[in-house]
């Protein structure tokens, strides 16, 4: 039995019938992660130790016959800007080399509550400021599928862990298509919930009217499985809606039927790849064959989404940037003559040009009195963005567009042809802007290389999402193979 | 965007940039403010600002004491302590 | 030439909560460097803030207290600066829509009572506390991290030291009476800074506004601002003007000293923290507060004047302070005699405090042993002078007056025929005097009077004994 090639529910099963032990599985898994990870690079930090730990303490309860949790044996891989007690979290950035957080975020209090077992922290866009996975100051994380290729991003360590059977589940975060791009990118399942469904009491903050976080796997039951365990209200986070935490998987039927489905005519004629075009338009025609009613919807402010998103997006940053000041944690710089030097110096040496790039734009934005005209004005249009949706959603359950515009690109090619990069977020971005849930979901290869469907839903509606893209996983028989 | 606009900006962010990053700064924020000025085309001025998604009854704590953290814990990313205190070498100003 | 200074306070006050403004840690003067720190006041990346509702509680009592409008929605902004005591990189503030605004307090000022403006006040977070050592190393220690403050801003409706000082004294009274601040300077819970610039009114010729720091207490407010207020006129006599620059106050030299020049370059880059979601607040709401208000002390001084039927002065001194118009109250319970309680309060008990320079909290007495007092002097069991005395000693060793009394046979003679004695003898020892008051020498009796009370060591009733003389010298 190849133990790594296992969903996360069959492990769970196998685990509790007692079929293999959860040693086993986490010892299949670190042995995959030996074995591919040196050339893959999608950990920064592998906690071997604390798993067979966590694996002993699951295969004893399975001993003496105690409820198991939801995720008992399962291995987890976990993005490294959310914060893990004792376990350095580095956001990919030089300047948390050596940050040990004493504190764990919610998601991962909830994992190891119901018995998950975190393998690693995962590489990821300094910060998760990018496209790409090229920004880390750990090095480039390879696409499993080309390793020629970029896993996306900036989630781009936790996808490709989840491709290549490092992990079975992994824990992202969606600022502007964090989660989505790279999923489609690594052929994957990718989750990005709606604003406020999952705490964010640990995740380092990009940009925190935007930030969420979410998971991976390689089908949408596995996938649902994990958001069942992070999602709901939190009394450390009191963004977090008050949602009682019930159950995706139950919802997840396969019957479509009368489902009502939208294709937004704006976003379907954005430049992009006629082969992705054309993997999403037949893929609206098997939602049609599943009894679903696709039409064609108007989202009329669409070509604002961009502008608005960069707004808030490069202000956030800057703001968030800020604390990283050298004083009481994080890189400081050796020599210096005055408070400001220090400052200066920790922050240049310890911050990378992507993140300085969307700090220098912030800071513009946020000081000038014509930056802080738009910086309003963003959040004005936000609203426009969001009558747009609210009035497709009063309708329609479910909106489809591709994930993104285009097929992975090769590693390096977005220093040539940045515009191409931060193009690929273009479809992903109106969900986080308006705080709607969204999910990627394979929908067919070209020339050996993924597509990704979104499915977008309105907010607090994950329901129609998964459900929507289980009963089309099932039809499209993708799994996690070509 | 002149040159001496982006020192501004980096003496506000507090970051020191190369010849070269300076260049590419200059470059950058024309390309974005013309993408930004997109929105001019809007007529937002009777709409409100979103700033908050979601909103909620009481999204506050009561008064009440917890458990702080332990001091060696609170100092364990310090780059420099001394005496239980974060510590900031002799400087000029 | 005649001159009008214009003075605008901005005051930072540390709310007494039991906790931080965002998280759950204590809030507590002193206490060793950085034993109350968490992830959230540490500012550690991932950590989220959690509004304290009490924090928002005090800051709206605060703004009923000076008469403020009070906002519908509170709206949090974060405020960037970089400072090693600032975790974050900024501070969380308020910008546009503060909490409270469009208030006053009224001071008696030289020309009758006085209605000075204030602005705003804001809830926002205090920072952490650097010390330099003698090394000139920075030790930070972030105790102080998100201690619950209000910034409140007067108008410029200061005209004088006097002004900015008697403001400070009532403003402080208000908030203690409300109990959201125990506004001890010595321990940074009231912090003031002073906005002062001088008109010529004849001319309309203005000086740039400086700023003054580092003020510790209301006497060095007032002195700091008739500094300024020279040295602003000073200059203008030469036709130069001020430096818009922010100075600090020296009390060792009683000077200004230029400590950073204003060259309007503060940018904060405030943004809206969408971390704090916005709270509403309703009528209701603040209705509640409202009527859970303590006493405010202008309305107990109306209440003292008229239930105790006190002057509008004695009303005054006796709620210039919380603890002190307790004091007077509950001691008024235990005599019934609302003005012989206030003269001594007035007297006697704020002397006592004031040259010990303690507070009514430090006494060593109580409302009920002042009462007991009152009483021996009430009953004729000693004299008020002797009261005097026993004062003075329940200030020292806080023993129970009667205690005293007896411990020292201070209990006051009043049988007649025992002092007749006295009296008789008296006279005969003195009887020039007794000559000399016969002949209209007033003075004589006052002598005679005196020598009686010595020879009793000041035990006898001064009242009989004045009688008993009178009587003898008549029967001479
Ligand atoms: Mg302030
Ligand atoms: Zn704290």
């Amino acid at each position: 039995m190849d133990i790594t090639s296992l969903t996360a529910m069959e492990i769970r099963e196998k685990i509790a019938n007692k079929e293999i032990s959860a040693q086993e599985v986490i010892k299949a898994h670190l042995d995959r992660i030996k074995e591919l990870d040196g050339d893959l690079n999608a950990f920064i930090t592998i906690t071997e130790e604390e798993a067979f730990e966590a694996a002993k303490r699951v295969d004893e309860k399975v001993k003496n016959g105690e409820k198991l949790g939801k995720l008992a044996g399962i291995p987890i891989g976990v993005k490294d800007n959310i914060v893990t007690k004792d376990i350095r979290t580095t956001a990919g950035s030089k300047m948390l080399e050596n940050f040990i957080p004493p504190y764990d975020a919610t998601v991962i209090k909830r994992i190891k509550e119901e018995d998950g077992i975190i393998l690693g922290k995962t590489n990821l866009d300094e910060f998760a400021g990018s496209y790409s996975t090229e920004s880390s100051y750990f090095g480039v994380t390879k696409n499993p599928i080309d390793r020629e290729r970029v896993p996306g991003g900036s989630s781009g360590g936790s996808t490709a862990a989840v491709r290549a059977q490092e992990v079975a589940l992994a824990l992202g975060s969606d600022t502007g298509g964090s989660n989505r791009q790279p999923a489609s990118y690594c052929g994957i399942v990718g989750i990005k919930p709606s604003y406020g469904l999952v705490s964010r009491h640990g995740l380092i903050p990009l940009s925190n009217s935007l930030d969420v976080v979410g998971s991976f796997a390689r089908n949408v039951t596995d996938a649902s499985l994990l958001l069942d365990v992070i999602a709901g209200r939190d009394e450390k986070d009191p963004t977090a809606m008050d949602i009682e935490r019930g159950s995706y998987l139950e919802g997840l039927t396969g019957d479509i039927k009368g489902m009502k489905v939208a294709l937004p005519k704006e976003y379907m004629n954005m430049p992009m790849d006629a082969r992705v075009k054309e993997k999403v338009l037949q893929a609206a025609k098997v939602f049609e064959k599943l009894g679903a009613h696709v039409e064609e919807v108007s989202l009329p402010h669409a070509k604002y989404a961009w502008a608005t998103y960069y707004l808030i997006v490069v202000s956030e940053i800057s703001s968030a940037m800020a604390k990283y000041d050298g004083v009481s944690y994080g890189h400081r710089t050796e020599d210096y003559e005055s408070l400001d030097e220090l400052f200066i110096k920790s922050r240049t040496e310890g911050l990378g040009e992507e993140i300085k790039r969307s700090i220098m734009a912030g800071t513009y934005i946020l000081s000038t009195e014509e930056g802080r005209k738009y910086y309003e004005k963003a959040f004005r249009v936000r609203a426009l963005l969001k009558e747009d949706f609210d009035r497709v959603f009063e309708k329609y359950d479910v909106i489809l567009t591709p994930t993104t515009p285009n097929l992975p690109f090769k590693i390096g090619e977005s220093v040539k042809n940045p515009t191409e990069m931060y193009g690929s977020g273009i479809f992903c971005i109106p969900a986080n802007v308006v705080g709607l849930c969204a999910l990627s979901v394979p929908c067919g290869y070209v020339h050996g290389l993924p597509v990704g469907l979104q499915i977008m839903g309105d907010r607090f509606k994950e329901a129609n999402i998964l459900k929507a893209a289980y009963a089309f996983e099932g039809e499209l028989s993708l799994g996690g193979d070509k | 965007m002149t040159r001496e606009d982006i020192l501004q900006i980096a003496e506000m962010s507090k970051l020191s940039l190369s010849e070269e990053e300076i260049q590419i700064f200059m470059g950058m924020f024309s390309g974005v403010m013309g993408q930004v000025k997109e929105l001019d085309e809007l007529d937002t001025e009777a709409i409100e600002p979103l700033y908050f998604l979601n909103v909620k009854d009481k999204p506050y704590r009561e008064d009440v004491e917890e458990e702080s953290l332990d001091r060696a814990e609170v100092l364990k990313n310090a780059p420099e302590e001394e005496y239980g205190y974060f510590k900031v070498k002799k400087v000029m100003d | 030439m005649a001159y009008k200074t214009i003075v605008g306070l901005e005051i930072h006050v540390e709310l007494m909560t039991k906790t931080k403004l965002f998280c759950s840690c204590k809030n507590e003067f002193g206490g060793e460097a950085n034993t109350h720190c968490c992830p959230i006041c540490l500012g550690l990346p991932g950590a989220m803030p959690k509004l304290n509702k009490g924090a928002l509680e005090y800051a709206i009592k605060a703004g009923l207290a000076f008469n403020c409008q009070i906002a519908h929605r509170l709206k949090m902004d974060r405020k960037h600066y970089f400072y090693p005591d600032l975790t974050k990189g900024y501070q969380i503030s308020q910008d546009d829509n503060p909490l409270c605004a469009n208030g006053y307090l009224i001071i008696e000022g030289e020309e009758g009572p006085k209605k000075i403006g204030i602005q705003r006040i804001h809830l926002e977070e205090d920072t952490g506390k650097s010390i330099h050592t003698e090394a000139g190393d920075t030790l930070v220690d972030y105790n102080r991290a998100g201690v619950p403050l209000i910034e409140i801003v007067t108008a410029p409706d200061i005209n004088s030291g006097e002004e900015a000082r008697m403001f400070l004294e009532n403003l402080k009274n208000t908030l203690k009476y409300i109990e959201v601040s125990d506004c001890k300077m010595e321990e940074g819970s009231l912090r003031c800074d002073v906005n002062i610039n001088v008109v010529d009114t004849e001319t309309g010729k203005k000086t740039n506004i400086t700023e003054i720091k580092n003020l510790n207490s209301f006497k060095a407010v007032a002195t700091a601002i008739e500094y300024e207020e020279k040295r602003h006129i000073s200059l203008l006599e030469e036709g130069k003007n001020t430096d818009k620059e922010t100075r600090r106050w020296n009390d060792v030299e009683n000077v200004t000293i230029i400590m950073r020049e204003k060259g309007g370059t503060d940018n904060y880059r405030y943004a809206v923290d969408v971390d704090i979601l916005p709270v509403a607040i309703d009528r209701e709401w603040i209705d509640d507060i409202k009527a859970n208000l303590p006493e405010l002390p202008q309305d107990k001084k109306e209440r003292f004047m008229r239930d105790y039927d006190l002057p509008a002065y004695d009303a005054g001194v006796l709620t210039q302070s919380k603890e002190l118009s307790i004091f007077f109250e509950e001691t008024v319970k235990l005599c019934d005699d609302p003005k012989q309680v206030s003269n001594w309060v007035m007297g006697d008990v704020l002397r006592g405090l004031n040259d010990k320079a303690i507070e009514v909290g430090d006494l060593k007495f109580g409302p009920e042993d002042l009462a007991a007092l009152l009483k021996l002097i009430k009953e004729d069991k000693i004299s008020n002078n002797v009261g005097k005395k026993v004062l003075r000693e329940m200030f020292e060793t806080g023993k129970k007056p009667e205690d005293i009394v007896k411990e020292k046979g201070l209990i006051q003679i009043s049988d007649e025929d025992e002092l007749k004695k006295i009296v008789a003898q008296v006279l005969e020892e003195n009887e020039q005097s007794v000559i000399d008051y016969k002949n209209g020498k007033d003075r004589a009796l006052g002598f005679i009077i005196g020598q009686v009370m010595k020879a009793t060591r000041g035990k006898a009733n001064p009242q009989i004994v004045n009688k008993l003389v009178l009587e003898a010298i008549e029967e001479k």
